[in-house]
């Protein structure tokens, strides 16, 4: 195994991205690219200039210096004594993303492509955001490079976060409201996509996960391994001995595949994404496209996707924004289907109970998205013995979500 | 001889650009699109572009997008397009290509979509989200029936993805005349000309421009360098602006529309 200095990335020395994508970007028979040809040779430019720069030291020590001094890494893997007292079953660990400067995952990758977009000489950022974690991130680290940033995001979302974008505009974005389709993160999505077709000369797009065409999704997660790679590092530390089980939530998945990675060698290690099962399994009601959906296009790739027999795409429901989202990274889905993940869900309810149990033992606030992670732990830790060793990835922190639970437990804030 | 080949080498023959308006399938309503095509062929239309509604467009602007959200409130279906073709190919032999997106497409099967189009009438498909190297199997199953890919050029493509697109395009290619999505512009960018001189310098295909074509100046303007000039957004619009005036009303305020696109597309003195 190659030993890694905790909190520093080597974007070059990631392992079987050789050559999972292949060329065109395929995992299997998922990812590829499917834009309309204006948008081509942009995507065959980010990929050129992306493929330099992870082989080029300098731009790995600027990502590396501005991961360890901008945003903290490397985050804790820390041992949640209560958590795994209280639930009498393996031990459990928490990769603590929430302790990242914004709060969540999303910023390891902005960081990358910003430091990317300005190699490749464009002045202004594009981003979607959901939860708006990612647009956050993206206002962030465009704010801190001085770029001009547009983040599109769903009226509903806005609605529903209110305080990511009063921060999105503190930091110099402008946040523009999506009003097509549903209002949430697809429609976001299709709007950040049209914009880039009329701006794509002098505009970088920023994807919020390993979704969309290629190479982002090889991208995104490359950007995201930083995770895992120091997960492996720190639990070697403190148990001597890789975990038994990592379990991550997935709504695109770029924090799952991030934590995920560095271990898909490791066959022992068992690795489980968790989905929004929202209020249950009607058409409508969920978001879990990998448990649920069927293969299918949406946003450039190939993958599983929730849509209906004529190929348009479901509505889709969960209480967690960053969730809230009717498809998946296309390398999720060639690790389901060849078996060396396995994809499960809980419900909006379930998420709500282990957000207050993680708050109440812990002290640590979790994401409505990461509480899906740690809600399958609650059920699934108890039924395995006490000596396996179980990591929750916990993507973020729980602070944008006071104002949607306040409103689920009945408290006006 | 496929419709649309037909059609081009017949204009070929005349000196004379091809007008081909768009209009989504179902908005207002299906009986609306079936008249619509009819009264189009009527007013001298040579070939017709027919969208399949999608709720996630990507390449399409905003009178597009909400032209397909009002069909598929209106719960149309891919079925129900089939069955509109099989009608109109009860009164009208002109050439009809559908524009369908790959979610679509993919979700039906290739193979699957083929037959069913060709059955129904159809002569080819546009399919703005699936580039070329995407697009083999699509083109095999269409090889098979006759039915036509029509693929797309854009200003930003390179010459290097340039001769691979014509080499692969079957009836004419689609040229793309904006960096952006499709919607009206009130001025086409200046190096239209060249960019589609160049494209025909490598290909005998004929050549449409489509994206932001809105007024009758503009369809002479773009005639003049094109084989083929596409008018989309412009006749959605007016088709919105007269949707609850009935149908005869619509019928032949959009067909008096066209018609005036159609003649001056033509006119190219
Ligand atoms: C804290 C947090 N976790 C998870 C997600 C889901 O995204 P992904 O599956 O790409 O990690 C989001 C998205 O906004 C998020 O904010």
């Amino acid at each position: 195994m190659k030993t890694l200095e905790t909190g520093k990335l080597n974007l070059n020395e990631v392992f079987y991205g050789q050559s999972i994508p292949d060329k065109s970007g395929h995992f299997g028979k998922y990812g590829g690219k499917f834009v309309p040809e204006t948008l081509m040779p942009a995507l065959e430019q980010l990929e050129k200039e992306y493929l330099k720069a992870k082989d080029d030291p300098k731009f790995n020590e600027e990502l590396k210096y501005y991961l360890n001094q901008y945003v903290g890494r490397p985050s804790p893997l820390y041992y949640a004594k209560r958590l795994t007292e209280k639930l009498s079953g393996a031990k459990i660990y928490l990769k603590r993303e929430d302790l990242n400067h914004t709060g969540a995952h999303k910023i390891n990758n902005t960081l990358g492509q910003v430091l990317l977009a300005i190699r490749m000489g464009k002045e202004r950022i594009i981003a979607e955001t959901g939860a708006g974690q990612h647009g956050v991130a993206t206002a962030t680290a465009a704010a801190m490079f001085g770029m001009k940033c547009d983040v599109y995001m769903g009226e509903e979302d806005i609605r529903r976060q209110s305080l990511n974008v009063f921060k999105m505009k503190l930091l110099g974005a402008n946040v523009i409201p999506v009003k097509s389709g549903s209002k949430t993160l697809k429609d976001a999505t299709n709007e950040a996509l049209r914009d880039w077709m009329s701006s794509v000369e002098n505009t970088h797009y920023i994807i919020g996960s390993v979704v969309g065409p290629h190479p982002y999704p090889m991208m995104v997660r490359d950007f995201q391994v930083v995770i895992g790679q120091e997960v492996k590092e720190q639990i070697q530390k403190a148990e001597g001995q890789l975990p038994d089980y990592i379990i991550a939530c997935v709504g695109g998945g770029s924090n799952a595949i991030g934590v995920f990675y560095p271990f898909i060698e490791d066959k022992d290690v068992k690795l489980i994404g968790v989905e929004a099962g929202g209020l249950g399994f009607d058409v409508g009601q969920h978001a879990a496209s990998l448990s649920r959906g069927e293969k299918g296009v949406l946003h450039g790739s190939l993958s599983y996707v929730l849509q209906d027999d004529d190929g348009q795409t479901s509505l889709v429901h969960s209480i967690s924004a960053g969730l809230d989202y009717p498809g998946v990274g296309p390398e999720h889905s060639y690790l389901k289907d060849t078996g060396r993940a396995e994809y499960v869900s809980v419900t909006d309810d379930e998420a709500v109970d282990a957000f207050n149990l993680c708050t109440r033992l812990e002290g640590i606030i979790p994401a409505l998205e990461a509480s899906h992670a740690i809600a399958y732990t609650v059920k699934f830790a108890p039924t395995i013995e006490k000596d396996k060793i179980i990591v929750i990835n916990l993507s973020g922190s729980g602070d944008k979500d006071s104002f949607e639970v306040a409103e689920k437990m009945g408290i006006d804030l | 001889m496929n419709r649309i080949d037909a059609k081009f080498k017949e204009l070929r023959d005349r000196n004379e650009p091809a007008f081909i308006p768009f209009i989504t399938a179902g908005d207002p309503s299906l009986d609306v699109t079936r008249e619509l095509i009819v009264e189009f062929d009527r007013k001298g239309s040579d070939l017709i572009e027919l969208g399949v509604p999608f709720s996630d467009p990507i390449a399409d602007g905003p009178v597009i997008q909400s032209s397909y959200y009002r069909a598929l409130s209106g719960g149309v279906k891919l079925s129900d397009i089939l069955e509109l073709v099989k009608d109109v190919r009860k009164e009208s032999e002109i050439p009809i290509v559908s524009m369908i997106s790959q979610s679509i497409l993919f979700k039906n099967g290739c193979d699957n979509f083929v037959r069913s189009a060709v059955k129904a009438g159809f002569d080819g498909a546009t399919i703005p989200d699936l580039p070329v190297e995407e697009a083999e199997e699509i083109m095999e199953a269409g090889k098979k029936e006759g039915f036509k890919i029509i693929c797309f050029i854009a200003p930003t493509t390179t010459s290097d993805r340039m001769e691979l697109i014509v080499k692969k395009s079957q009836g004419f290619l689609y040229y793309i005349s904006v960096v952006g999505i499709t919607g009206a512009r009130s001025e086409l960018p200046a190096d239209i000309t060249e960019n589609i001189q160049n494209i025909k310098r490598s290909t005998d295909l004929p050549v449409a421009m489509g994206f932001g074509i809105s007024t009758p100046e503009q369809a002479r303007a773009a005639g003049k360098v094109a084989d083929g000039v596409i008018v989309g957004s412009a006749i959605m619009r007016e088709i919105e602006k007269f949707s609850n005036q009935g149908n005869k009303v619509l019928v032949d305020k959009v067909g008096r529309f066209v018609g005036e696109l159609v003649k001056s597309t033509k006119d190219q003195n």
